[in-house]
């Protein structure tokens, strides 16, 4: 069997309730069904999760990498968006 | 060397249990670094320690009822063929991923409701030891039964193969359900799972699957059996060969 008929996931888990699932790995299998339990096997087997989600790879849009002199390179200089930027009246100083 | 003689039969019921788990799990973790790829070579190596775990639970218990120091490696380790009492299905040689998957299939709808049933035993050790396994079985019996389905609706030849593998399967799988006299005794003491009730609604529910898959259901017309007895096929001291191996040739060794 090759890889031909399979499919990239991307896949998410929740190491415990009230925690926000984090990307942990890709792999790949058939379809979602197949992709889930897989990602038991690859990714659960030391305790490491409650809830996992698996997502088509090709559903995610990424940003690029040369994209990022105008995504994040304007920001550098205002440091204004930042809280700290200010001083605080003494009323507020425990803040 | 010295034969581990068994003679209370709930020990030696242990062992059977024991001896199923660990052949099964030696022939699946011959998949690790074989298997069609990456993930599935982790998912079956995830089976098959699930297997050797399991027997190393029916040994341990195996070796406390002994109370001389008998542990589980001198189980695994320092018996031959004869003093093996698997059932033959599990020692086969894993075949094809067609033929490891058909008899896991087969294996897992028959654990799944033998080890229900080994729940209700009297005998506290063997019902904890069923409870634990039986959520392993249940996700083994989901994978398994997603195989079964991927490989009869997948390619011609994929379904060729599990026909194949079904055909080749089927003689092996009367001595799940045959009960012997140790067996039987300890039925009516409320320890052991009477294996012949559970014939029906496996025989069910697998045909439905295997028709369901495309496969067609081969004539009941030969059988084998003899494993309880220490009777096994010529598979059996090839695998004991590669398993007992360095215990054999450095006797003690430990790592």
């Amino acid at each position: 069997m090759t890889q031909d008929n399979l499919h990239l996931f991307e896949v998410f888990i929740r190491s415990k309730r009230g925690l926000d699932h984090k990307h942990v790995g890709s792999l790949h299998a058939e379809d979602p069904a197949q992709a889930l339990e897989y990602a038991r096997d690859v990714y659960t087997r030391r305790s490491e999760g409650v809830s996992i989600w698996v997502v088509n790879s090709s559903d995610i849009h990424a940003s690029q990498e040369d994209d990022s002199e105008s995504f994040y390179d304007p920001m550098d200089d205002k440091p204004y968006r930042h809280a700290t930027h200010y001083v605080l009246p003494d009323a507020v100083n425990n803040m | 060397m010295t034969r581990i003689a068994i003679e209370n039969p709930v020990e030696m019921y242990a062992v059977r249990l024991g001896d199923d788990a660990l052949v099964l799990g030696h022939r699946l973790s011959e998949w690790s670094s074989n298997a069609p790829f990456l993930e599935e070579d982790l998912a079956l190596s995830n089976v098959a320690l699930d297997y050797i775990g399991r027997a190393r639970m029916f040994y341990t218990y195996a070796g406390q009822l002994r109370n001389d120091g008998t542990t589980e490696d001198d189980y695994a380790y320092l018996r031959d063929c004869r003093d093996y009492y698997n059932l033959l299905i599990h020692e086969l040689p894993r075949g094809d991923f067609a033929f490891s998957m058909a008899r896991q299939y087969l294996v897992d709808v028959f654990n799944l409701a033998y080890l229900a049933e080994l729940q209700q035993s009297r005998d506290e050790s063997l019902a904890a030891i069923a409870g634990k396994a039986v959520k392993e079985s249940t996700y083994h019996l989901r994978r398994s039964n997603d195989w079964i389905m991927r490989l009869g609706q997948g390619t011609r030849e994929s379904l060729r193969r599990l026909q194949d593998a079904v055909v080749e399967l089927w003689g092996f799988t009367p001595e799940l359900f045959a009960m012997d006299a140790l067996e039987i005794d300890l039925l009516a003491q409320g320890i052991a799972v009477d294996r012949a009730a559970l014939r029906d609604s496996w025989d069910r529910q697998v045909r439905a699957t295997l028709e369901a898959a495309g496969v067609t259901m081969p004539e009941p017309d030969w059988q084998v059996d003899g494993g309880r007895q220490g009777v096994h096929t010529e598979h059996l001291g090839h695998l004991l060969g590669e398993l007992q191996f360095v215990q054999r040739a450095y006797p003690g060794l430990e790592w």
